[in-house]
């Protein structure tokens, strides 16, 4: 239905720029009839004047973007770091507006001012130094500018000092889901490889490591505000990509290499559900719902639930069929909060031996995808097995 | 018809299909790229009728897409991937590069530096060939029974790797890798030519800087093609091998389907190196030729030199040795070491210097010009509009540290859109309108030419203005649905919006195809130089001939830019009139 509908759209669209061709062809009645192809005074003439609109259409269309749209982009970010994103991205973006504002409007109305006329002569202008230096010169500056500031911040951001305190967690993706892994109490994460995946043991940590036993698997992600977290992603299969917008954090998760990226959250969960930019934007989500509900029950479907804000990790890089729905719910509270969630989480070796406890199962010795290697290590042993 | 030029005779075989003329292999090249256009623009109203009403029953699905691909007229979540990756590949290769460049290379480069033909004529028709061959293999990967490749046009490793990982991968990338190969081929040997052609067939007085910029936009694509394709069609080789022989170039640690596989070693970053080591140089491989037809489209709509005329060239060369360099900015979040993403930063944001002094230096040829507003002209208008729109945002894309919370994002498919996509199509666009009396001795019609234009302008803005902004709101690209985040159900009336400009605009394509296959019967005769232009190849006769210029070849005595050049009656000075007593070649 919806298809035929566009179908027919489609074709009066088609009709609508026949008929469109057919007037602009009674407009050039009167003079004589031109089907030269090629552009004469009145053709200059039109078209120049809609060269001037159409440098009006994209202010306007900015404009438009800007009231409709601009509520849209992320806004308040809550994380040490992305008040210096937010203020770099700002700065572009005024930079970028006047360049546009000013170039669209020299390019399109220079199109309106000079269309051609018969007997004008254009001005022979082939070259000018000075000019073409201040076209240069320009930019360069703009552009060290921002490439110097560019790089400070990134490398703020980028590496970590060693000595830092920071909270280790691990963020393991695989098609389609996440699952995370706290460092425990000696804040050091359990060597781990894909080879060690066994049962409930999913994310591969070598329990023969004395710093897995006390690491801890969760599938929500708790974060202690104010507190610098570092992220060691690690995917199993295909490419993912840990993308936590709110925070101004993202990275590829790679088979067979472990990847890094730290911050430190700076504004709870509670706390950002109570600012106005959000409750406006939950205000305006969970009216949109509600009107597709109304829909849905008249369709006699479930209800949508309505929207409570929380931060995200969604999966950012093309990863299979279901690429669309990898998500994972990141909770950001306060130190104490954290402190409880965190005891009440089983350590993984826990998990393991309770697993294995009550049934004692032949089927489940180990077999020969379990060969124990350590993937910083040497190829020897896989190339020895096959 | 055929004008017998002593060495052979023409046959319809020899002169419509396994043609060694260029002007013949042109026009093959110009109809293919053309009709894989639309293949590529219909997928991408396929996917984006997907998100703007997702997992909603489409007839046309139906009819289009079959009871497999959509079942129930409904998209299958993976056969959407399948689809934006073909899109991609299709208008990426087939339409922007061998479409674009393969036309109008093969049309201008020997018309306008005054030779008869290519250097090598047969490898010319292989190429050709070899690109239809390509086509044959792409088209044929989407019947194939498992899907065609759906890893995305940049078919990153793993996921293009195991079939475990997406059906797609299976069968329908085997075809798509082969596709390329063979693609890669053809691309190569075009190349050459154009090379070899450019540096030894120029006729007397055509010295290097008295090419028009279309000649040298060309030449230096050439070059960046012969650079990069090989790199990576070595990386497509490398990952037949991981595929079919269980190498481990790519791959290593990987758990799927509740099985170990042996890989042990490898690394997909690897891959995204090779990759990006073509699929940067890639956008300018699209990007040069159109800015080179747009020079000289604007220098003759104008009726004025282009302003600049050297400076255009150094930032012709200036892009393409950045474009080789710059690639990790498609990597800056891939896990690779900070410090690289702090050196590809560097490099990217340098290349906005040569494109800002293209952008004003088109501004300034319009300058106190007499503007014939034809067709042509206000595609080349729209491509520094679009250019200057896209180009500004890659600014925020190429900085490493902003690029950290869009990457990957809607805006940078608002950014390469714009920029690459509908400016290298603008090109393309201007260079048919420009060239069309030369290459079918007609003409086409100007007001289905401005309806063309002013509906595709409104709605190119109309379709990727909005989209900077669902991507800032953090909506990745590459979603079958965003309808399981209610986070982004605020964004889903611009995803309608957006679609909606999209059917328009492609809709009026077809006015664009209607005029165009019209013009080739029944358009008007064209004079020999509509445009009035001063290049070479409108002093040659409109009839086919084998060798272009029935007698002597032309001699050059000027640049090709002496529009409205004082002291002289007419507003263009062709480059075969021989210099006036006292009269200076005023560029130097």
């Amino acid at each position: 239905m919806n298809g035929l509908l566009i179908l027919l759209i489609i074709v009066l669209l088609g009709i609508a720029a026949w008929q469109l061709s057919k007037i602009y062809s009674l407009t050039q009645i009167g003079t004589k009839r031109d089907d030269s192809g090629i552009a004469n005074d009145r053709d200059n003439n039109i078209n120049g004047y809609l060269m001037f609109a159409f440098v009006a259409f994209i202010y306007i269309v900015t404009i438009i973007s800007f009231v409709k749209c601009g509520s849209f982009v992320l806004d308040t970010p809550a994380s040490e770091h992305g008040k210096d994103y937010d203020n770099l991205m700002n700065i572009s973006f005024v930079i970028i507006f006047i360049v546009q504002t000013f170039t669209q409007f020299l390019l399109h109305y220079f199109a309106f001012k000079y269309r051609g006329k018969e007997g004008q002569k254009a001005l022979y202008f082939a070259d000018n130094n000075k000019l073409e230096a201040i076209w240069t010169i320009i930019p360069v500056i703009v552009l060290a500018v921002l490439i110097l500031y560019g790089l400070y911040t990134w490398n703020q951001i980028m590496y970590v000092d060693e000595d830092e305190e920071v909270i280790n967690i691990e963020l393991y993706a695989k098609q389609f889901g996440w699952e995370a892994r706290y460092s425990g109490e000696d804040n050091t994460l359990g060597k781990a490889n894909v080879r060690y995946i066994k049962d409930v043991n999913t994310l591969g940590v070598d329990m023969a490591d004395a710093a897995s036993q006390d690491d801890k698997v969760v599938a929500e992600i708790h974060l202690p505000v104010g507190k610098k977290i570092h992220f060691r992603m690690r995917s199993q299969d295909v490419l993912h990509s840990a993308y936590m917008p709110h925070f101004r954090a993202q990275m590829n998760c790679v088979p067979g290499m472990v990847t890094e990226f730290a911050f430190v959250p700076t504004i709870t969960t509670a706390d950002m559900r109570a600012t106005d930019m959000m409750m406006k934007k939950v205000d305006g989500i969970n009216k949109i719902r509600a009107k597709k509900s109304q829909k849905l029950i008249a369709e006699g479907k479930p209800a949508l639930e309505p929207y409570t804000f929380d931060y995200l990790l969604l999966c950012n890089k093309i990863c299979g069929a279901s690429h669309y729905n990898m998500q994972l719910k990141i909770i950001v509270e306060s130190e104490a909060d954290y402190k409880k969630w965190l005891a009440s989480q089983k350590t993984l070796s826990a998990v393991i031996k309770e697993a294995n406890a009550p049934k004692v199962d032949p089927a489940t010795t180990p077999d020969a995808t379990n060969v124990v290697v350590d993937s910083t290590k040497t190829l020897a042993q896989v190339t020895a097995k096959k | 018809m055929s004008h017998d030029h002593g060495h052979h005779k023409e046959t319809f075989i020899t002169k419509y299909i396994f043609s060694i003329d260029h002007k013949m292999i042109a026009k093959q090249y110009l109809i293919s790229g053309l009709l894989m256009g639309i293949i590529g623009v219909a997928l991408s109203l396929f996917f984006r009728m997907q998100i703007a009403w997702p997992e909603e029953s489409f007839e046309v699905f139906k009819i289009f897409l079959g009871e497999k691909m959509a079942p129930g007229g409904v998209m299958r979540n993976d056969i959407y991937l399948a689809l934006v990756t073909i899109h991609g590949t299709i208008m990426v290769f087939f339409v922007l590069t061998a479409g674009l460049s393969g036309t109008f290379s093969n049309l201008l480069i020997p018309l306008q530096i005054g030779a008869r033909d290519m250097a090598s004529g047969f490898m010319n028709m292989l190429s050709f060939w070899l690109f239809f061959v390509s086509c044959v293999v792409m088209i044929a990967s989407l019947f194939v029974e498992s899907g065609p490749a759906s890893a995305g046009w940049t078919i990153y490793p793993p996921l293009s790797a195991l079939e475990e990982a997406i059906p797609g991968s299976g069968m329908g990338m085997t075809l798509w890798l082969v596709s390329m190969a063979i693609f890669i081929a053809s691309s190569l040997m075009g190349s050459l030519n154009y090379i070899v052609t450019v540096i030894n067939l120029r006729t007397n007085g055509m010295t290097m800087t008295r090419l028009p910029l279309t000649v040298w936009a060309f030449f230096i694509t050439a070059i960046i093609g012969v650079i990069s394709f090989p790199v990576l069609f070595s990386a497509a080789l490398l990952l037949i091998f991981d595929r079919s022989f269980g190498t481990s170039f790519y791959l290593s640690d990987i758990f799927i389907k509740g099985e170990v596989l042996h890989y042990q070693g490898g690394s997909p970053v690897l891959f995204e190196h090779l990759f990006w080591f073509l699929g940067h140089p890639e956008v300018y491989i699209v990007l040069l030729p159109a800015l080179g037809i747009t020079s000289e489209v604007i220098a003759t709509n104008s009726r004025k030199p282009i302003f600049g005329y050297r400076a255009m060239i150094a930032s012709i060369i200036a892009i393409a040795f950045l474009s080789t360099i710059v690639w990790g900015h498609h990597m800056f979040i891939s896990g690779m070491n900070p410090f690289l993403g702090s050196v590809f930063t560097f490099t990217t944001l340098l290349i906005a210097i040569p494109s800002a002094v293209k952008a004003f230096n088109y501004i300034t040829t319009l300058w106190k010009g007499n503007l014939q507003l034809n067709p042509g002209m206000l595609f080349s208008i729209g491509l520094v509009s679009t250019f200057i729109t896209g180009g500004l945002t890659g600014i925020i894309l190429g900085d490493s540290t902003l690029d950290i919370n869009v990457h990957d994002t809607y805006f940078v498919v608002a950014h390469f859109h714009l920029v690459m996509g509908i400016s290298a199509l603008y090109g393309f666009f201007a260079g048919v309108y420009h060239w069309f009396p030369r290459m079918f001795g007609r003409m086409m019609n100007k007001t289905q030419g401005y309806i063309h234009f002013w509906v595709t302008a409104v709605c190119a803005y109309g379709v990727f203005f909005p989209m900077h902004f669902i991507g800032m709101a953090g909506l990745p690209r590459r979603y079958y649905t965003n309808s399981n985040f209610p986070l982004f159900d605020e964004l889903a009336d611009t995803n309608v919006l957006i679609t909606m400009f999209a059917l328009v605009g492609a809709a009026f394509q077809l006015v664009f195809f209607w005029n165009f296959f019209y013009s080739i019967f029944k358009g008007k005769k064209a004079p020999m130089n509509p445009w009035r232009s001063t290049t070479l190849e409108w002093t040659a006769p409109v009839e086919h001939i084998h060798g272009n210029w029935p007698g002597e070849l032309p001699t050059v005595h000027r640049w090709p830019y002496d529009y409205s050049k004082p002291g002289h009656d007419e507003d263009f000075v062709p480059q075969t009139t021989p210099m006036k007593e006292g009269e200076v070649e005023l560029h130097h």
